[in-house]
């Protein structure tokens, strides 16, 4: 018998057990719900399949006796565009703040302990000084996102910056490079696919954000949604909501991981060469 | 023509360097030895402009030396010199678009096209005419090195500065990359400064073999002397007692005592 560490499944196993888990957190859940709903038709705790099917069908497929929209994919798009602007401002903040901090001296020395301190500020607490500053509208919350993952970002940026051998640099100058040269053909080309990853590490942050402001002060998006119908515990539509906003947020990350693979080669494959 | 005159290196009371003076003519190729931390790397990065001298000169053609890198001295450090992000030929034809672009640092059309031919042909001449659309990563550690040599001279810098730049290398492929900067020694009438930790490139390549070591040493202060030049040797007429000596100093002795303690 080999040593447990050395255990290795093969390919279809691994598949089998990966999926197994799922399987099983379904099948708990059928159950359990039968068992309730045997119990008391009317039980909204946990509804039936059926039931969250229908919920969804209502609000993705029929358009909303209020307001004629879709309600689902109007959600849906709220969100996604909001999530987007908040993340791709804060991309473009972070990853300009954490290249110029990073690669010259004389701006590191002013901006990078302001940068470590306001990444320490909780972004939640700053949610009310949003929403007094900017509204309620759509801006507090894109600002929100921005407040919350720009300095991750940033930080990340300015790491990812200072770990490029300074053997490159050294080599650039050494070719007639002028900082500019160096910044525009050397670092930012090396340090896209670590944006791309530090935009992967942040989504998580980004959705926390989205949904909590979503939850607090809007009139439609997919937090929005789920927090509104909490009151009439209606479990058939958060149910399949979060399941689609984890979904959501599976493809994207899958969207960006393959973007970086092809993109940057070289960066997947190789070295620091 | 580099002159060295009574140069000192200090870092805070750590002397590294102490009053060190030569001259070395263009078209030398003078190849740097001695123990570990024992100041060559030190003496390498001030000719490159990376390190200043504490007190005396360091002077190219009766200039001080620039105060950091720029193109007429080239470096091959052991590694990390080349760009990942670039093919082998948009490796050299990098420092041509540094010089002729301020603005993209790139080219396009013709110029780009000349850059080019010229990337091609010097690529043709290290060796790596095959692979010129490859990236770092996927070439062997000797094909790296040949980009990187080929980087440092497409600027045609009179000077070639090289940190240990076959000590990662197999033997066999070595004594290839020995052959190959010799050849473009000689054809670019380059001045080379070569440190490295193999005694045997020093007796072989090159004019001349300067020897770091420190010729006081305070136990209780180590910082407390600095390395001078022991030995400034003629390639090739080189005593066999001398060769000894070099040795002895060279070899790491430290490793033999930490031997026998454990």
């Amino acid at each position: 018998m080999k040593r447990l560490v050395n255990l290795t499944p093969s390919k279809p196993v691994k598949i089998l057990l990966g999926l197994l888990p799922f399987a099983l957190i379904v099948l708990i859940y059928i159950i359990a719900s039968d068992a309730r709903l045997e119990a008391n038709p009317s039980d909204k705790l946990l509804p039936s399949f059926g039931q969250m099917g229908d919920a969804i069908q209502r609000l993705a497929f029929e358009p909303s006796k209020r307001t004629g929209e879709y309600l689902f994919w109007q959600d849906t798009l709220s969100s996604l565009t909001r999530l987007a602007l908040g993340i791709g401002i804060a991309a473009f903040i972070g990853f300009s703040l954490g290249l110029v901090t990073g690669a010259l001296p004389s701006v590191h020395a002013p901006l990078a302990p302001l940068l470590t301190v306001i990444s320490l500020i909780p972004p939640m607490a700053l949610l009310p000084i949003l929403f007094i500053v900017f509204g309620l509208g759509e801006l507090s919350k894109v600002a929100l996102i921005i407040f919350g993952v720009a300095p991750f970002i940033a930080r990340d940026m300015q790491r990812c910056t200072q770990e490029i051998p300074q053997e490159q640099l050294i080599k650039a100058q050494t070719l007639g490079a002028s900082s500019w040269h160096i910044v525009w053909r050397v670092l930012i080309p090396q340090l896209l696919p670590r944006l791309i990853n530090a935009v992967r590490l942040s989504l998580g942050a980004g959705w926390l954000f989205l949904i909590a402001a979503e939850g607090i002060a809007s009139t439609d998006g997919l937090g929005y949604r789920i927090f509104l119908v909490r009151r009439y515990l209606s479990m058939d539509v958060i149910l399949p909501y979060v399941a689609w906003i984890t979904l959501l947020a599976f493809v994207i990350d899958w969207l960006l991981a393959k973007t970086s693979q092809i993109a940057f080669p070289w960066h997947h494959q190789g070295g620091k060469a | 023509m580099i002159k060295i005159n009574k140069l000192w290196k200090e870092y805070g009371d750590n002397v590294v360097l102490e009053d060190i003076s030569k001259t070395v003519a263009d078209g030398e190729f003078v190849t740097l030895v001695g123990t570990s931390g024992c100041g060559k790397s030190t003496f390498l990065k001030m000719l490159l402009g990376m390190e200043t001298a504490s007190r005396g000169e360091l002077l190219i053609d009766d200039k001080p030396i620039p105060g950091e890198p720029d193109q007429s001295r080239g470096i091959v450090f052991q590694q990390y010199s080349v760009f990942p992000h670039l093919s082998v030929l948009e490796n050299v034809m990098i420092a041509r678009e540094f010089e002729r672009s301020a603005l993209l640092g790139k080219l396009f059309g013709v110029a780009k096209r000349k850059v080019r031919e010229e990337a091609q042909a010097l690529l043709e001449k290290v060796g790596l005419g095959p692979a010129v659309s490859k990236y770092p990563h996927e070439l062997s550690g000797g094909m790296r090195q040949r980009l990187a040599i080929a980087q440092a001279l497409i600027r045609k810098p009179r000077v070639l500065l090289l940190d240990e730049p076959f000590g990662a290398l197999d033997p066999g492929i070595r004594a290839d990359m020995h052959k190959l900067i010799l050849e473009l020694w000689r054809e670019h009438q380059l001045t080379v400064f070569m440190v490295t930790h193999d005694l045997s490139e020093g007796f072989y390549l090159g004019t001349r073999l300067w020897v770091f070591d420190k010729v006081r040493h305070d136990p209780q202060a180590p910082g407390a002397w600095g390395a001078k030049i022991t030995y400034d040797l003629t390639v090739g007429e080189i005593p066999s007692d001398t060769l000894a000596k070099v040795q002895k100093i060279t070899s790491p002795e430290e490793q033999q005592e930490v031997g026998e303690l454990t």
